[in-house]
């Protein structure tokens, strides 16, 4: 006759094996789905903004995003925790992505407004929402300033001093 | 083993290995179906019938479609619209199918909620249903980006970002569900794997289950009446065809379904070839490009009330943002329909109309649909979106009312 | 009756979501515009009633339209390569073998008279802004002189047949400098990166266009594009409405190459089924008989 302890033992080893063996192949499934490490590093956008129209909207593409570079004009005032300062000038530097459902807003010159086609969202140009859906301004990628040049994707000393402050 | 007799024909053969003679009566002749029953009875006939279409059309869609970026648009819109014969046909099929299925899976469901086919001892049915129903709207949705259009992309895009509204996890969730940080080639790779095989292996999976579950609480009928069904299946063992309150699936109940079935397909091969333009989107026509949003972006027709649902909350509530709120509104509508025999709380099994309190929210579920489905794809600006904000709010206060009403109800009829 | 009565339930219901989702909603994003104008009446800087002189036309062109204008149909050839005349003009000028054929007179003479205001391209190119238009206005020449050139390239123009080889001439005639069409494997005369720098976008391959556009659209579209899209870089080409039915049918050859496929099979496909109803009620009749 078996011993039913025993049995309960071995049962309960085998169950335990077999949960670890699960576990194992659901972390491995989950891997498998993660962004590839090429995906995750792929590199950072340089862009130059020297030569940047005032109040003419400039758009770079960043990890399949498009990133917002607005360059004021004189009669736009900067924001503070917004606007980035480079070289004389007052910069936007944003995500083109509506933060409510992820459209592109278009910039209106006219009004210095982004406005988004998909579900009226209105930003003014240093990104904050200021009517319709939007639950949030349109966020700031990190980036590093290296003289004109903005770079995209890595968090430099004026990213952090924004985010303090916003 | 038990010696076999030599066959004297080939069905004794096959019935000797497999039982066939045996398994045809349990699955056709000796399954007994209530009489009492309209045209609303064959949806289930109609939804097997329609996913095989889907199945088999799909199939040929597979040895022609690639799921790559930049080879998928072309290989949809022409080698298979333009090059491979029929492959068109297929693609129309395909898609319009797809759609149509949704109507029928709607028209199959509240059949199910206005004769209160959902309760006592039909909990499973309902439950295998609602699976069906999710797995389904998976499907539609995964399908939906395999021809990597504009607004294959954008819905996508948009719909995965709703997860984004996830506490703490939100961000890196998109980011891991899309593979990428953008709907990107990973994204449809996914996509198109759970699209031609795991949610298709989980669909029939459930639709075993679904049918599994009709066998024991029988299917309902157009009263809700109880009966034995034994002793009605013996009646009409007996000949007493007329008397009996039942009908053997072959060939009876499949011969008034096989009828329905064909006036409905006379509808459906119009809309395939002459009237596709409400499933085959225009804005689809055109490549996707994640940089360049179409003008209006919406779902299908089929995820419109939900979507409505999900767009009704544009703004604070007491600190808790729109978007929050909307997601949460979202959840619920979507869960909510799996516990509605919980929901209701009164033992009448009757037609809708036939229930004093019960009819009224009935009819008003219905008309709060269609308002959100309808609004679900009106840009939501100025009224529309406090409409949208009625409508939703609406639907959540049905729902939260049901059990209420369902038990005044049970009160009521008790005290008769 | 009962069940009459259940169908038409189903029917109002579904007739309703059906006409909410789709042509109401659609009418609600995209608003009807103006209807399309194919005598281009706004404008009036020339006199088209006066009768040109062929001839004289033929002496006109020679003098001013070649140095840039290839007409290969009376034998002036192009003068460069194309990536080297759109790097020039910034886009490659059409040949005139067609022009008195698929643009319309009204237009055409005004078109020669000042090239932006026939296009719709003053936002483009604003008097005195920084950018100008390739082609000088020909304003200092006499009304007269205008109609003889009009008169001269649709004497030159040849006729084309109405089929598919036809609507292509007709589609490059008109489109194929700055688009291209994929499927009828035709590409854009002038080079993608000439085109983004000149258009300041570039423009769509029009592979698809019968399908994403539709034909309504594209009716009202090619005849006026800033009436759908204000501020689009695309011109108004001034198409007469017969060129521009030869172009949305090439599009829709190219792009919609089973509809007439798709719509006899579809009778037969139908046909069957109405038959296959039929029996079935038959059938049905027949066995619901015996347990009613």
């Amino acid at each position: 006759m078996m011993d039913e302890s025993r049995r309960g033992f071995v049962g309960k080893a085998f169950g335990a094996v077999a949960a670890v063996g699960g576990i194992a192949s659901l972390i491995a499934m989950k891997k498998t789905w993660d962004p590839l490490p090429s995906v995750m590093s792929a590199g950072f956008t340089t862009v130059d903004v020297s030569g940047l129209e005032a109040n003419k909207l400039e758009i770079v593409v960043w990890r399949g995003k498009p990133i917002f570079v607005l360059k004021y004009s004189d009669d736009m005032k900067p924001t503070d925790g917004r606007s980035v300062k480079i070289g004389d000038s007052y910069f936007s530097v944003m995500i083109g992505l509506c933060t409510h459902l992820g459209c592109i807003p278009g910039y209106e010159g006219d009004t210095k407004l982004f406005k988004c086609a998909c579900h009226g969202g209105e930003y003014s140009a240093d990104g904050k929402n200021t009517f319709g859906p939007p639950p949030r301004p349109l966020d700031v990628p990190p980036f590093k300033l290296d003289g004109v040049t903005l770079v995209l994707g890595e968090e430099g000393p004026e990213y952090k001093a924004m985010m303090a402050k916003a | 083993m038990a010696e076999f007799k030599k066959a004297d024909s080939m069905l004794e053969w096959f019935d000797q290995r497999l039982g066939v003679v045996k398994f045809a009566k349990v699955m056709m002749t000796e399954y007994w179906i209530p009489k009492n029953i309209n045209f609303l009875w064959a949806m289930g006939v109609l939804l097997t019938v329609m996913f095989a279409i889907l199945l088999i059309s799909g199939i040929f869609l597979l040895m022609y479609y690639k799921p790559d970026i930049n080879m998928a648009f072309d290989s949809v819109n022409y080698t298979i619209m333009q090059e491979v014969g029929y492959g068109w046909l297929f693609r129309h099929i395909h898609a319009v199918g797809a759609s149509v299925i949704f109507l029928i899976i709607y028209i199959h469901m509240f059949t199910g909620i206005y004769y209160g086919s959902y309760k006592r001892g039909r909990e499973m049915i309902w439950i295998s249903g609602m699976i069906l129903f999710m797995l389904f709207s998976a499907e539609g949705f995964s399908g939906y980006m395999l021809p990597w259009g504009q607004m294959s992309y954008w819905a996508a895009y948009v719909i995965t970002e709703i997860f984004g509204g996830i506490p703490l996890i939100g961000g890196d969730l998109v980011v891991w569900i899309r593979g990428n940080f953008y709907v990107a080639d990973s994204t449809l790779t996914r996509f198109f794997m759970l699209h031609v095989l795991l949610i298709p292996l989980a669909i029939i999976g459930a639709i075993v289950l679904h049918f599994y579950a009709l066998r024991f609480p029988h299917v309902n009928n157009e009263e809700g009446e109880f009966f034995d069904f034994d002793a009605e299946a013996e009646k009409y063992q007996e000949g007493k065809h007329k008397e009996s309150k039942v009908i053997p699936f072959w060939p009876v109940f499949l011969s008034k379904d096989i009828f329905v079935l064909g006036v409905f397909l006379v509808f459906f091969f119009y809309l395939v070839f002459f009237h596709y333009g409400f499933a085959m989107d225009p804005v689809n026509f055109d490549k996707a490009d994640n940089l360049k949003t179409p003008a209006h972006i919406y779902p299908e027709w089929y995820f419109l009330w939900s979507y409505e649902v999900l767009r009704g909350w544009f703004f604070e509530i007491a600190g808790v943002s729109g978007k929050s709120l909307g997601l949460m509104a979202f959840g619920f509508a979507n869960a909510i329909f799996l516990v509605l025999p919980w929901l209701d709380r009164s033992p009448m099994v009757k037609p809708a109309n036939q229930r004093p309190y019960f009819k009224y929210w009935f009819w008003l579920l219905i008309a709060d649909l269609m308002v959100l489905t309808l609004f679900g794809k009106l840009p939501p600006t100025g009224a529309n979106a406090w409409v949208g904000f009625g409508a939703s709010s609406a639907f959540l206060i049905l729902f939260i009312a049901l059990p209420f009403i369902t038990a005044a109800e049970a009160k009521k009829v008790k005290g008769q | 009756m009962k069940e009459f009565k259940i169908l038409a339930v189903l029917v109002v219901l579904v007739g309703v979501l059906y006409y909410g989702i789709e042509p109401y909603a659609h009418s609600v994003m995209h608003p009807e515009v103006a209807p399309a104008n194919f005598n281009f009446d706004d404008l009036k800087n020339v006199d088209t009633s006066i009768k040109g002189n062929g001839a004289n036309g033929k002496v006109l062109v020679e003098a001013n339209c070649i140095a840039c204008h290839a007409i290969e149909k009376v034998g002036h050839l192009q003068l460069m390569p194309n990536a080297d005349a759109a790097a020039a003009y910034g886009v490659t000028p059409p040949d005139l073998s067609h022009a008195g054929r698929i643009y319309d007179k009204n237009f055409l003479a005004n078109f020669i008279f000042d090239p932006v205001s026939a296009l719709h391209l003053e936002h483009k190119y604003p008097v005195g802004g920084a950018k100008t238009f390739p082609m000088p206005a020909y304003n200092w020449m006499s009304q007269q002189d205008i109609m003889d050139i009009v008169v001269y390239l649709q004497s030159i123009a040849p006729k084309v047949l109405d089929d598919k080889v036809g609507h292509a001439i007709t589609f490059k005639a008109a489109c194929g400098r700055c688009h291209s069409m994929k499927y009828g494997t035709l590409e854009a005369t002038t080079p993608a990166d000439a085109l983004k720098t000149y258009m300041g976008v570039t423009p769509p391959d029009l592979s698809q266009h019968i399908k994403s556009r539709g034909e309504h659209y594209l009716h009202s579209f090619i005849n006026n594009p800033q009436v759908l899209i204000k501020g689009t870089a695309m011109p108004r080409v001034g198409l007469t409405e017969k060129a521009q039915e030869e172009v949305i049918a090439y599009m829709e050859e190219i792009g919609d190459s089973k509809k007439e496929e798709r719509e006899t099979v579809g009778l037969w496909v139908m046909g069957y089924m109405v038959v296959f109803a039929l029996l079935a009620y038959l059938w049905k009749r027949q066995i619901w008989k015996k347990v009613h």
